[in-house]
C-alpha cells in the first residue's frame, strides 16, 4: 500500500536544481544522437546514390510504376504463404506437442514411441528444409501411392510441417524440462497421476514459458513458406520470380520482400515485447 | 491407540551416501511427531520416503497396517491419504488460490466443482484467507502462501500430514501465522509428522520428539525430555548450537 503523496509538498530548491541538470543532460544526449544518426545514415545513402551503377539499380530494382503493376499478382501469392503458415502452423502445434510429450514420457509402454520421436527430431531438425521440400515434393508423387494428393501446395505444406514440428517439439520439450521438479512433487503428493500432473500442472506452465520462442518460430515459418516456390507453387516469391524473369526488372522481388517485412516486423516487435514481459514476470516467480 | 504410521528398519542411500540408516518409528493416531536435527540428518528424506517420493533400499513402511513400501502398491492411492507441505510452498503459480486447493479434490477424488469450491472456501474462511480465493500465489506473502499450501493438503482429508520445515523459508514475523494453523490442526486431532527448527513450537505440539543424526534416531521421547533434558551428548551438542543461534 503506497501512501498518498502529501499535497502540501513542493520540491526543494536542491531538487529543482537537479531537475534542471537532468534536463540539460538529456537535451545534450538527444543532440549527439541526432548528429551521429544524420552522419552515419547520410554517408550510407550518399555512397549508394553516388555509386556508378545507381541509375541502373534504381531502374531495375525500384521501378515504382512496374512495382504497382505486379503488386496484385505478388499479393495474391502472399495469400498462399499466409494460408500455408496458418494451416501448417496448426498442424505443427499438434504434432510438436505429441512429439514433446513422447520424448518426455517415462512410461515403459511408450518406449518405442520415445525412440521414434527422438529419431524423428534428429532427422528433421538436422536436414536442410529445402532438401525436405524437394524430397517430399518430388519423391512422394514418384511413389505413386493411391489416395495421396500430388498437389504441390499440399506436398510443400507437408514438408514444412514435418521440419517445423521437429523444431517446435524441441522448444516445447525444453519448456517442460524447465518446470522445477518441486512442482511435480507437489502435484504427485496430492495424489495426481503422472498424466494428470503433466496435463494440469506442468504443461500449462511450460507452454506459457515458451510462447515467446514459439512466436519467433512462427515468424520463421512465414518466411520459410517462400521456399515451397521451388516446387512450382505460385506464392509471393514465385509470383515475383515469374514477373522478374519476364521483363528482367527485379522490382517484383523488392515488392515481395517489402510485403513479407510488413507482416514479420510487427510480429517480431510483438515477440520482443512478449519476451520482455516474460523476463519481468520471472523475477516475481523466483520464490516458486 | 492404533498406529497410523509404522516404519521399521528403513535404509536409504543416494549413491554412496547413506541418508537413512536402520531407522524405525511409530506414529499413533492423533499424535504429532516432531523430527529435529541438523541439515542433512535425513529429516526431509524420511518424509519424502513416507510419501513415496523416494523409494527405500530396505525395511518396511506401513500406513494403517498396510505395507506401502510394497512395489506393487498404487502410489497415487497411498498419496491421497497423505498430505505433504513443503519448505518452498510449491503452489501452482498458474492457478488461483481456490484452483490450487480444488485441483486434487476434483481430479483425484472426483468431486463436483461446486462441492470442491464450497469445501475449499470453508477452509479458507476458517484460516482467514477467504478474501484471497481468487488471487494468484505470487500476490500473496510467504506466510499466506504456506497457509494456502497447508489448506491444499487438508482439502483431501489426509490420514497423516507430513510437514517439511514449513517455516524455514519465512521471515520470523510470518512464522507464527503458519504455526498457529498447525496448532489448530493438532488440537483437532490431526496425525502429523513434522520436521522443524522451531524448538519452542516443537515443545507446544510434539507428543514425541525424535533427534536425527546421520540417518538414525539417536534420542526420542517427550518434548520435555528431549528438548530440555537431553541425555545423548550429540543431542545436547545440537541443542546448544540451536540455543546459541537464538532459536530455543
Amino acid at each position: 500500500m503506497s501512501e498518498r503523496v502529501n499535497s502540501a509538498w513542493s520540491p526543494s530548491s536542491r531538487e529543482i536544481e537537479r531537475r534542471g541538470a537532468r534536463q540539460r543532460i538529456s537535451r545534450k544526449q538527444a543532440t549527439i544522437a541526432a548528429v551521429s544518426s544524420t552522419i552515419v545514415l547520410g554517408t550510407l545513402i550518399a555512397i549508394i546514390v553516388t555509386s556508378p551503377g545507381w541509375a541502373t539499380v534504381k531502374k531495375t530494382f525500384f521501378d515504382i510504376e512496374y512495382g504497382r503493376e505486379v503488386f496484385p499478382t505478388v499479393i495474391a501469392g502472399l495469400w498462399i504463404n499466409l494460408q500455408l503458415t496458418f494451416i501448417g502452423g496448426a498442424a505443427i502445434g499438434v504434432i510438436a506437442l505429441g512429439l514433446a510429450l513422447m520424448r518426455t514420457t517415462k512410461s515403459p509402454a511408450l518406449t518405442p514411441f520415445r525412440f521414434l520421436a527422438t529419431a524423428y527430431v534428429d532427422i528433421f531438425r538436422g536436414a536442410p528444409l529445402i532438401l525436405i521440400i524437394l524430397l517430399v515434393g518430388f519423391g512422394v508423387p514418384a511413389l505413386g501411392l493411391k489416395g495421396i494428393s500430388s498437389n504441390v501446395i499440399f506436398l510443400g505444406t507437408v514438408a514444412v510441417v514435418l521440419t517445423y514440428s521437429a523444431y517446435v517439439a524441441e522448444v516445447i520439450r525444453s519448456g517442460i524440462l524447465s518446470i522445477h521438479p518441486s512442482q511435480r512433487a507437489a502435484a504427485r503428493s496430492l495424489g495426481l497421476t503422472s498424466g494428470q500432473t503433466m496435463r494440469f500442472v506442468v504443461l500449462p506452465q511450460a507452454i506459457r514459458r515458451v510462447v515467446p520462442p514459439l512466436l519467433n518460430d512462427f515468424v520463421s515459418l512465414l518466411k520459410d513458406t517462400g521456399l515451397v516456390s521451388i516446387l512450382g507453387v505460385t506464392d509471393a516469391v514465385r509470383a515475383a520470380q515469374i514477373n522478374a524473369s519476364r521483363t528482367f526488372n527485379y522490382t517484383p522481388y523488392v515488392v515481395a520482400a517489402v510485403l513479407f517485412l510488413l507482416i514479420t516486423i510487427p510480429m517480431t516487435r510483438y515477440t520482443d515485447r512478449a519476451i520482455r514481459q516474460r523476463t519481468n514476470a520471472q523475477s516475481s516467480e523466483g520464490a516458486i | 491407540m492404533a498406529n497410523v504410521l509404522e516404519i521399521s528398519n528403513i535404509r536409504k542411500s543416494f549413491g554412496t551416501e547413506l541418508v537413512l540408516n536402520d531407522l524405525s518409528l511409530a506414529v499413533p493416531e492423533h499424535t504429532a511427531t516432531v523430527l529435529i536435527g541438523a541439515s542433512g540428518s535425513g529429516k526431509s528424506t524420511l518424509l519424502r520416503c513416507i510419501n513415496l517420493l523416494e523409494s527405500i533400499d530396505d525395511g518396511q513402511i506401513f500406513l494403517d497396517g498396510e505395507e506401502i513400501s510394497d512395489p506393487l502398491i498404487n502410489v497415487d492411492e497411498v498419496r491421497r491419504k497423505l498430505g505433504m507441505v513443503f519448505q518452498s510452498f510449491n503452489l501452482f503459480p498458474h492457478k488461483t488460490v481456490l484452483q490450487n486447493i480444488t485441483l486434487a479434490p476434483i481430479k483425484v477424488q472426483g468431486k463436483g466443482k461446486e462441492e470442491a469450491n464450497s469445501a475449499a472456501l470453508a477452509l479458507l474462511k476458517r484460516f482467514d484467507l477467504a478474501d484471497k480465493a481468487d488471487q494468484y500465489p505470487d500476490r500473496l506473502s510467504g506466510g499466506q502462501q504456506q497457509r494456502v499450501a497447508i489448506i491444499r493438503s487438508l482439502a483431501l482429508n489426509p490420514r497423516l500430514l507430513l510437514l517439511d520445515e514449513i517455516t524455514s523459508a519465512l521471515d520470523p514475523v510470518l512464522v507464527n501465522e503458519v504455526l498457529s494453523i498447525v496448532r489448530d490442526l493438532k488440537s483437532d486431532g490431526m496425525t502429523m509428522v513434522l520436521a522443524t527448527h522451531e524448538m519452542g513450537f516443537a515443545t507446544q505440539v510434539a507428543d514425541e520428539v525424535c533427534f536425527l543424526e546421520s540417518g538414525n534416531i539417536l534420542e526420542r521421547g517427550s518434548a520435555q525430555d528431549v528438548l530440555h533434558n537431553p541425555s545423548n551428548p550429540k543431542t545436547q551438542e545440537f541443542l546448544k548450537r540451536v540455543h546459541q543461534a537464538g532459536r530455543l
